[in-house]
């Protein structure tokens, strides 16, 4: 963990994430600047805007734009909610923010709810760090004892309250739809938009959903205002950004860098690629970005624009590095077993597809590929992209297209020899446990 | 689903009965209990062992060592994945991503307890507690 | 409205309106499978999927809502391309089963694959296979087939009110499934078979029983209960192989129930009669039409000079057709009798001379769901009235508000705001209370022949909840249901029921229990100048009866007392689709008539529609229609009025040149001079439902109904401190007596039996003995 930012900066592992240490820290100011000064949502939401911050979850899209789309005038409950259900392979940012600054968290979800009139929120956090769930639900008893939750938050007007969910093991509940679902108790199947969570959202009431980071960053924007942010970064890219580096590298973990910071300059905070070897390929914002080959990804700056150029997606920032070592075809293969066994089931395409495109991934692995195997799964993959309600058919689908895409020589070597280009030992090195 | 993690905390596994249980208590129909307790994967619809063990093999836990652990632990314990060791100590789980990719080796135990960088030293560590 | 282009066709579509229904409007068929009009949307199978203008991709139809100008294209490059996509996925795990399926040649999958599929598969992994699962006797499973569109889930939980099936596990995993080896219970399970897209879930009683193609369709009408619901007869050499809802969104929708749709099981069975019988010195001997019904005439002839023709009687079935009702009124009048009734298991009967008309509805079928309060007195609504509960439970959705009030509170699976549990003999009193608490409310008076029996009684907190419910509503309709109307005082609960709807400004209803309830009174078919009605013409032995469509022990409230009275008569003729044991025992002439599929007639629902039907296949064997039987049985006993060719000249006589009844002779109106409230029972009281696959001659002798866990047997039903006052034991046995007999029963708690009370049903074999449905009973443990 390493931080040139605002949401892991002073940190101290396990011993500051009390209340105490947060507001030491310039905790919940945000929040009385606000009730102080009586500043109006919609004054707070413009600062939002102003900072360009754009949402961590993946998507990217601008959060002070999300939270105008908040029905003003609505009659009756509306309700905010924060997805800390991580599970995109490689990301692992969230869970440094619950453990170690939940009340960032706290604060931000405070604030938005000030700003869209909401008075309930949910964080729904990932089923497999229980751990951090019974300490986010301390963080909030912590809250709720100080004033700074439930009825006349700090003694204003506005009551806001905060409650902790937790997943069971389901990546799709990462999907923001899926994820209420997972919160009014059922299966975790996403829904048709539209209607969209801002109408129908959360028990059918208008809702809006924001990233545990994207939550994390508001406090220091109504701080510090929304142009101090911007500026942390980059134009359109505004503040500073976690990036989970995971994979061949001597320092996995999470590092938080202005938008716009060179990948170079990542990968060395990250204690360059392990054991000497030579980077062969990136996937920079999650498992379901496309993959993208050394070449390229050495030329990008870390932020939304950059990336996409390059042909890419910024993600969820999980940079999952690969060097020399790695087969291309297992690591897809691994990847595709991960979608297939991650489909909620709903969506015909995604159902049967993802189980196909797994299918035929493994057999070329193992050796039965046929020549017309990779036009079978570009082919497949086709059929499934944008034919579905969520984005996991598309998910599941990048990073074949991807892989064949820039290694599509690999895949046919496999297909041909019926083995690996890159030797079994060679594999065995560089997939053996690392721990730095 | 808060029902059924603590009715499976305290039975161990979710048994028909059980979800029929918690069905009853909440008032809903016992299939859309079922298709929740079957829909999370953290559900346990069969018994298991006193401790379970779920190690992530996704591509980033593989690529520090992920599936070299988890083959570390089959060999341990003389069984592979969703097998319980005939003492009924241990089952073996093969997990999706727990959101700690930068902690390769992960693994669960009890779906609640998360142990990182697991390497040979670790589990046998591990295993030597959880025996106890 | 918006205005939308679909495939270069203009329209306008009102707002809200999805790009399918749109589509629909101007013929372009979007293909489809997890779409139903009736289901919530669920978009899941992405079939639809359609070129919307603007749109990067292609959108699902189904759930698309129209957005003013849009342009849509369903059958443009990018979306047959996005639907053949679709389909390939579609058919990579389906099985290549078709010519064993008994889908085939109706499979919606098989249809669409012939336009969208490609001719061979490039998918050469295994196929999934998915266990089948076990649903019970009506509905049979083949999952590897099934496609998760998911239709099925949302019936049983959007329609028939309780989720019975599931999609459980996920992705390629995800199976649809009851809770583990839980059979599906509801009374419209049928309906997930005509919804199942493909052959997953398929006609258990129907299997392998024929192709699609080789059937013929014919319509007809469900002799059941007071819906009539439209049916589609398939036949295959003159045998019915299967019934299918025939659509009609005033009455059934797209729908049947299982009592609807499964019954003609009964109609190829054992126990159909085929030949007339006549029984001569104690054996049955097989004759021909002429002789059997020269047998009859002289037989009747005999009893009238003998014994004048006070001392002939005839019971017709309420399942009978309007013009054997109106034949055997007929003919019966013809001989100088008045005892003639089809009302069979009612027991009070002094409403009789005080009716301005034949009881109905009071609205239509089509209006429920534009009411927002009901109240139903006296009824177990769900099972007696399988498809008007389900258009209830609808019309609960977009804001009814039920009330209730029953000894038996059973679950009818939509939301009842308020429930009053009551003994049997006081439930003239609760509706005194609800009358009295209404009209303070509502400033208005009580009519004052209700007066005295007001000041007696004492509202209650869940009274004036009930009542203030229906003060609140603006479309209020008050229904007694067949209990109410079975009840000891039927008479008095429809008084006080017709006033509460007259206090609420709410239209007064009665839900008949059979296919013809209104028929039977238009036609006269009960007495009219002072002859016997049903129960007295069973009580006291007549010398000779006329027993039209009925098993004399379970379609009338005596029980085997009527068996017992009819034993004393000179001679009993029965005309019947069936023979039975107790039959051939108290029975002298046996006359095969035919059931509904083999005969022509109309059915008067309970709106007071008329429905014809006509014959779907050959009569079996010797089979006449009833009205043929009549005609000339009327003709040779001399009688006026017998000489018809068509039935259409004796549906002439009751409906007119129109067809159709007289809205006017449909009136409720019940003229009330005197009114007081009986004294409370002290005993146990028993509360007899007819169960839904026992209340006719047809449904229980369907062999997958009876099969059902609705065909078990009756058990006593008590609440758990009635059960241990009366020293009973969950799961023992009771002995039930009455003063007519005794019976012995398992016991089984049920908490929606009011205190004090037992419920047991009527209509079976093993509680006949017990004579009439009503009255105190004895309990002890056996």
């Amino acid at each position: 963990m390493s931080s040139q930012g605002i949401i892991l900066s002073g940190l101290d592992g396990d011993r500051t994430w009390r209340l105490a240490d947060y507001i030491k820290r310039g905790g919940y100011e945000a929040l009385k600047k606000i009730i102080a000064e009586k500043i109006s949502a919609d004054d707070v939401i413009a600062e939002v805007k102003k900072s360009s911050l754009r949402g961590r979850g993946g998507a990217g899209f601008p959060t002070g734009l999300k939270w105008s789309f908040m029905p003003r005038a609505f009659p009756g409950a509306k309700y905010l909610a924060c997805n800390s259900d991580e599970g995109e392979p490689g990301t692992f940012k969230d869970r440094d923010i619950l453990r170690y600054n939940p009340h960032s968290v706290i604060e931000g979800m405070i604030i938005a709810g000030y700003a869209m009139g909401c008075e309930r929120g949910y964080n729904y956090i990932h089923g497999e760090i229980f751990e951090v769930y019974s300490r986010f639900e301390e963080a909030l008893q912590e809250a709720r004892e100080a004033g700074l939750l439930g009825k006349n938050i700090l003694g204003s007007d506005f009551s806001f309250d905060l409650f902790a969910h937790h997943g069971y093991g389901a990546y799709i509940c990462g999907e923001e739809t899926a994820l209420l679902e997972s919160i009014e108790g059922k299966k975790g199947q996403p829904r048709f938009k539209p209607p969209f969570p801002a109408s129908f959202g959360l028990y059918g009431k208008p809702t809006t959903i924001n990233n545990t980071e994207t939550f994390a960053s508001i406090p220091y924007i109504i701080r510090e205002g929304g142009d101090a942010f911007l500026a942390l970064g980059k134009p359109n890219n505004g503040g500073t950004k976690l990036f989970s580096v995971s994979g061949h590298v001597n320092k996995p973990g999470n590092y938080e860098i202005p938008l716009g910071t060179p990948f170079a300059d990542l990968l060395e905070m990250a204690g360059g690629v392990r054991g000497g070897r030579k980077l062969k390929a990136v996937i920079p914002g999650g498992s379901s970005a496309p993959v993208l080959p050394a070449s390229i990804m050495m030329d990008c700056t870390m932020d939304y624009d950059s990336i996409s150029k390059a042909g890419s997606m910024l993600g969820s920032g999980a940079v999952i590095v690969m060097d020399e070592s790695t087969c291309m075809v297992k690591a897809l293969e691994r990847l595709s077993y991960f979608y297939f066994e991650e489909s909620c089931g709903q969506c015909t395409p995604c159902r049967e597809g993802t189980g196909w495109l797994y299918r035929v991934v493994h057999r070329i692995e193992n050796g039965l590929g046929r020549p017309d195997d990779l036009d079978l799964l570009n082919s497949v993959t086709a059929n499934i992209m944008g034919r579905t309600i969520c984005a996991l058919g598309d998910a599941a689908s990048m990073p074949v297209q991807s892989f064949i895409k820039h290694f599509g020589d690999e895949f046919a070597f496999h297909i041909e020899h019926k083995k690996c280009l890159v030797p079994q030992d060679v594999q065995r090195e560089g997939s053996k446990i690392y721990v730095a | 689903m808060s029902a059924l993690r603590i009715a499976q905390e305290e039975k161990g596994w979710l048994s028909s009965e059980t979800i029929e249980f918690v069905a009853k208590y909440l008032e809903m129909p016992a299939i859309a209990v079922y298709e929740v307790a079957s829909f999370y994967n953290m559900y346990d619809l069969s018994p298991v062992g006193a401790r379970k063990i779920t190690v992530c093999t996704n591509l980033p836990c593989a690529l520090s060592g992920g599936v070299h652990a988890a083959d570390y632990i089959k060999k341990r314990l003389g069984i592979d994945f969703n097998e319980t060791t005939p003492d009924g100590k241990f089952t073996l789980k093969e997990g999706e991503c727990m959101g700690a990719c930068g902690d390769a080796p992960v693994l669960l135990v009890n779906n609640h307890h998360m142990c990182s960088w697991m390497t040979e030293e670790k589990i046998d560590q591990l295993l030597e507690d959880l025996k106890k | 409205m918006l205005e939308i282009e679909i495939d270069g066709k203009q329209l306008q579509v009102p707002d809200g309106s999805t790009v399918m229904e749109a589509a629909s409007q101007v013929g372009a068929y979007v293909p489809h499978f997890c779409y139903h009009k009736k289901l919530s949307i669920a978009a899941n199978c992405r079939m639809c999927l359609v070129q919307v203008e603007k749109a990067p991709k292609p959108l699902p139809a189904c759930a698309t809502p129209v957005t003013n100008g849009m342009k849509v294209w369903t059958h443009s490059e990018q979306a047959v391309k996005a639907q053949k996509g679709v389909m390939e996925f579609l058919l990579i795990n389906h099985p290549l089963d078709c010519p064993i399926c008994d889908q085939g040649g109706e499979c919606q999958l098989q249809d669409l694959s012939v336009g969208y599929g490609g001719v061979q598969s490039r998918y050469e992994e295994e196929k999934r296979v998915v266990g089948n699962k076990d649903l019970g006797p009506l509905v049979s499973t083949d999952m590897t087939r099934c496609i998760n569109c998911t239709r099925c889930v949302r019936f049983t939980t959007e329609i028939a009110g309780l989720m019975e099936l599931g999609q459980a596990f996920r992705g390629e995993h995800a199976e649809i499934m009851p809770f583990v080896e839980k059979t599906i219970d509801s009374e419209l399970s049928g309906n997930i078979i005509d919804l199942c897209p493909v052959g997953a879930l398929t006609s258990k009683p129907f299997r392998f029983g024929a192709r699609a193609w080789e059937m013929s369709r014919r319509k007809s009408v469900s002799p059941h209960d007071s819906l009539g619901s439209n049916l589609v007869v398939q036949v295959k050499n003159d045998v019915v192989k299967r019934v299918l809802p025939l659509e009609n969104e005033t009455l059934n929708e797209c729908w049947l129930s299982d009592k609807d749709r499964f019954s003609y099981e009964a109609l190829n069975g054992e126990e159909r009669l085929t030949r007339p019988q006549i029984k001569q010195g104690g054996k049955w001997i097989e004759t021909d039409w002429q002789s059997a019904l020269e047998y009859v005439a002289n037989g009747l002839k005999s009893v009238r000079s003998e014994h004048g023709a006070e001392a002939i009687g005839a019971l017709v079935s309420p399942h009978s057709t309007l013009e054997e009702m109106h034949l055997l009124q007929a003919l019966v009048r013809g001989l100088g009798s008045d005892n003639i009734d089809f009302r069979l298991r009612q027991t009070d009967f002094s409403a009789d001379t005080r009716r301005a008309g034949a009881p109905w509805l009071g609205l239509n079928v089509a209006e429920i769901g534009s009411l927002d309060r009901l109240f139903i007195v006296g009824s177990f609504f769900r099972k007696d009235h399988p498809l008007v509960a389900q258009r209830v439970r609808q019309a609960v959705k977009r804001g009814l508000k039920v009330s209730v009030l029953n000894p038996v509170i059973d679950d009818w699976q939509f939301k009842v705001e308020n429930k009053i549990q009551v003994k049997p003999s006081a439930v003239a009193g609760a509706l005194v209370g609800v009358a009295k608490a209404l009209a303070q409310k509502t400033g208005q008076d009580l009519a004052e022949v209700f007066a005295s029996a007001a000041a007696e009684v004492e509202v209650d907190a869940e009274t004036l909840s009930l009542a203030n419910s229906l003060a609140s509503g603006k479309q209020v309709a008050v229904w007694i249901g067949n209990y109410a109307q079975q009840h000891a005082g039927a008479a008095s609960i429809e008084a006080i029921a017709q006033e509460i709807a007259r206090l609420s400004k709410g239209r007064f209803g009665v839900l008949g229990e059979a296919a013809n309830s209104v028929g039977g009174y238009l036609v006269g078919s009960l007495p009219a100048k002072g002859g016997k009605n049903a129960a007295e013409m069973l009580k006291a032995p007549l010398k000779a009866y006329v027993l039209f469509g009925i098993d004399a022990e379970l379609d009338t409230q005596a029980g085997q007392a009527a068996v017992d009275t009819l034993g004393k008569a000179d001679t009993v003729i029965a005309l019947s689709a069936f023979k039975s044991e107790s039959a051939l025992a108290y029975a002298d002439v046996l006359l095969p008539i035919a059931p509904f599929t083999e005969t022509a007639g109309v059915f008067v629902n309970a709106e007071g529609r008329a429905q014809a039907f006509y014959p779907v296949v050959k009569a079996a064997g010797e089979v006449r229609p009833g009205w043929k039987v009549l005609r000339v049985l009327g003709e040779l006993l001399g009688l006026d009025g017998f000489g018809f060719d068509k039935v259409e000249d004796v549906r002439q006589i009751i409906l007119g040149a129109a067809q159709e009844v007289d809205r006017a002779r449909l009136n409720n109106a019940l003229a009330v001079d005197s009114f007081a409230l009986g004294a409370a029972a002290q005993g146990v009281e028993r509360v007899a439902d007819i169960p839904i696959y026992a209340a006719d001659p047809i449904a229980r002798r369907s062999a997958p109904l009876q099969k059902t866990r609705d065909g078990q047997a009756p058990v006593l039903r008590a609440n758990a401190s009635t059960v241990a006052k009366l020293g009973l034991e969950a799961g023992g046995m009771a002995k039930v007596k009455s003063a007519a007999g005794a019976v012995t029963v398992p016991v089984v708690v049920d908490d929606g039996v009011v205190e004090g009370s037992i419920c047991l049903a009527g209509a079976h074999a093993d509680t006949s003995a017990l004579g009439g449905l009503h009255g105190e009973v004895s309990v002890e443990r056996v």
